[in-house]
């Protein structure tokens, strides 16, 4: 208060005086002095214009980056969507020339090689991704962080190469198995970064809470850690297969493809060849008949409606978790 | 020991109630626990176990065709079964040009998307038809701009989501005969310029560049969109307040900042696009040349494995080995390199 009065009591100076009188202008016009057709965003103006190219340009790039999903979704339903009917799921592939037909056998290949691939990679995938989330700045943990980073841009060929040499070559002979162990490198990867970042979101509060009742690290991650990520788990396990079950390259020359049903006898035989709905849109895309490359895009259909479908379930679990 | 009157030791307590929550945990609890752990740590450990396998796996079975052609494999651009000769210069080529290519176009595309997408022009553009209306705070509409923002950047990453199989049939059934009479007219008129030297008879290079920068185009736009995005706002607003544009924001701010980790998503889409195969091996033609016209048939390290692993002899085997091998250490060299510019550039941007 006293520092106020002696404020108050000084003259003010020439700079303050003239503060003041422009302080009393500005509030009679606030925009005094301003140039208005200065600030306006004019196409005369280089700068401005430019600006104005720039963000039209940009637009019309996205735009058309969009063009090629939407075409080919068209041309899925269009092509794809003629065949469409009952018999595409319950019969097997024609022979070349024969009319009709459908792809039952390599929607249930597909299924089945994809499960397995799940069955093997979930349990690894998850319990690396608890290890990284507990371990955090560790030597090891960083390793293996990396590693499935690399893992990520993994060439799908190459998984099949590998799953040729050490599976193929090793039991004589194309199987369902050799397809599901090359599937399943791809899948590895996108479930341990996953279930590490949902597992690393569980606020650490609650882990606290947890082991401070007394609970064991394992049970902290079994009735605590998991069941509270399990939402954003289950997305990183629906994007794995996802796009497992669209990955062509690693089943060619592990899975092969066949022409029967996988079950014979009654018995489910999973050591010989197995078709798959990739590879037989890979195979029949190249034959000259007019019946097999219809079959093609309707098993594309069948496939991208299988892929789409499981994208938009994993990222619905993962709005679960937002909501949270 | 003996215990104080009134005070009772946890684990004598425990022992009058077994069950209770309250409850030390038990031996054979700590024996999980420690189980577990180890558990855990192995299956961690086993992801490196298997980069290492992998690779042992392809060099081992390799080793006999190193052997017998040694370093000319790498620079000899004939392939003949039946003479022995095998050399894989024209898909080291093949590989390279397509994936450059591809790469050049869909970072291009890529780039603006997220920064169409950081800059949230859409909702911007919504909100002010939706002010129009006067509907911008409405419990529904008012919501309109977020929604779609989010729809967008779904709809791009569905661009990912769709097999690369599918591209490839699109692609040869709808790009190809599209593009022809362009590309024919184009070789008619420019044939002396070398990039369209030949005709596009069908299968060739620009359609597979086509599909391919399509196809690692959500990657670039995913990563590049996530660097803009954690950009400290601070910076945005000084320029803004400097009196600078939009664009001289983008340009002289956000991109030099961002540029860490744009340029570790353009190289981890490089790596997806050498390793892609079956929309090469169904759009690229299948022919053993060394060329750079975008209108000719050529091939690539993935798709000539794609096409002559199937129907591969005994013989055959450990060459196709070496180019995988060839493949896997140059596809290596590079996510490695990605990986550790963005590890690079998350570190960075976090000591701010």
């Amino acid at each position: 208060m006293s520092d106020s009065d002696r404020v108050k009591a000084k003259p003010p100076s020439e700079a303050e005086t003239l503060l003041h009188r422009a302080e009393a202008e500005a509030e009679k016009d606030p925009f005094a002095g301003v140039d208005f057709a200065e600030l306006e965003l004019s196409l005369y103006r280089p700068r401005t214009l430019f600006s104005i190219i720039l963000s039209w340009l940009v637009t019309g790039m996205t735009l058309l980056a969009l063009i090629p999903l939407f075409a080919v979704l068209w041309m899925l339903i269009w092509r794809g969507g003629r065949k469409l009917g009952l018999a595409l799921f319950t019969q097997l592939p024609p022979a070349p020339l024969e009319q009709g037909g459908g792809f039952g056998n390599a929607i249930v290949g597909t299924l089945i090689m994809v499960g397995i691939a799940t069955l093997i990679t979930v349990p690894l995938g998850v319990l690396t991704g608890v290890f990284l989330a507990q371990a955090g700045a560790s030597k090891l943990a960083g390793a293996v962080r990396f590693s499935a980073k690399v893992l990520t841009g993994f060439p799908s060929i190459l998984a099949g190469v590998f799953a040729y040499g050490a599976i193929v070559l090793a039991t004589g002979g194309y199987s369902a198995i050799a397809g599901a162990v090359a599937l399943s490198i791809l899948m590895l990867p996108t479930i341990i970064l996953t279930s590490e970042s949902a597992i690393a979101m569980v606020p650490a509060k609650m882990k606290e809470a947890s082991i401070g009742l007394g609970a064991t690290g394992t049970q902290t991650v079994w009735m605590v850690l998991l069941p509270t990520a399990m939402p954003g788990i289950l997305t990183g396990v629906m994007l794995a297969i996802a796009r497992a079950a669209g990955e062509t390259a690693p089943l060619l020359f592990t899975a092969l493809f066949s022409n029967y049903w996988l079950a014979s006898n009654g018995r489910i035989d999973l050591m010989q060849p197995t078709a798959s709905l990739a590879v037989l849109i890979y195979n029949f895309s190249g034959m000259p008949f007019k019946n097999q490359v219809e079959l093609a895009w309707a098993a594309a259909l069948v496939l991208v409606a299988l892929v789409l479908i499981t994208n938009l379930i994993g990222q619905s679990f993962s709005r679960q978790q937002v909501n949270q | 020991m003996t215990s104080v009157p009134g005070t009772t030791r946890l684990e004598d307590e425990a022992a009058w109630h077994v069950g209770q929550t309250w409850q030390p945990p038990s031996k054979a609890q700590r024996w999980i626990d420690v189980l577990f752990r180890r558990l855990c740590v192995g299956f961690a450990a086993l992801t490196i176990v298997l980069i290492a396998l992998l690779v042992f796996e392809i060099a081992v079975k390799a080793i006999p065709a190193f052997r017998e052609h040694g370093l000319s494999f790498l620079y000899q651009a004939t392939w003949d079964p039946n003479k022995g000769t095998y050399g894989i210069l024209p898909e080291i080529w093949g590989t390279l040009y397509t994936s450059l290519l591809a790469l050049f176009f869909g970072s291009a595309f890529g780039i603006a998307a997220a920064v169409f997408l950081s800059e949230g022009y859409l909702g911007e553009a919504v909100f002010k038809i939706l002010k129009n209306f006067n509907l911008h705070f409405h419990p529904f509409w008012g919501k309109l701009p977020d929604r779609l923002e989010v729809l967008l950047k779904n709809l791009i990453e569905l661009l990912a989501a769709v097999p690369s199989v599918v591209y490839g049939l699109w692609g040869l059934f709808v790009v190809i005969p599209l593009i022809r009479p362009g590309c024919n007219w184009l070789h008619a008129q420019f044939g002396w310029f070398p990039l369209f030297s030949t005709d596009l008879s069908g299968p060739g290079i620009l359609p597979a560049v086509f599909v391919l920068s399509i196809m690692i185009l959500p990657t670039i736009t995913a990563i590049s969109r996530d660097a803009l995005i954690s950009v400290p706002p601070k910076l945005r607003m000084a320029a803004y307040g400097l009196g600078a544009t939009r664009w001289e924001t983008i340009l002289g701010v956000l991109l030099p900042t961002a540029s860490r980790g744009i340029f570790g998503g353009v190289v981890l889409a490089f790596g997806r696009a050498l390793g892609e195969t079956m929309a090469l091996a169904m759009l690229v033609g299948n022919a053993n040349r060394l060329t750079v016209s975008l209108f000719s048939p050529a091939n690539t390290l993935a798709a000539l494995l794609a096409n002559s692993f199937p129907e591969a002899g005994a013989k055959e085997i450990p060459v196709l080995m070496y180019a995988a091998l060839v493949l896997l250490a140059i596809t290596l060299v590079v996510n490695m390199f990605g990986a550790l510019v963005l590890e690079r550039a998350a570190a960075k941007s976090e000591a701010k």
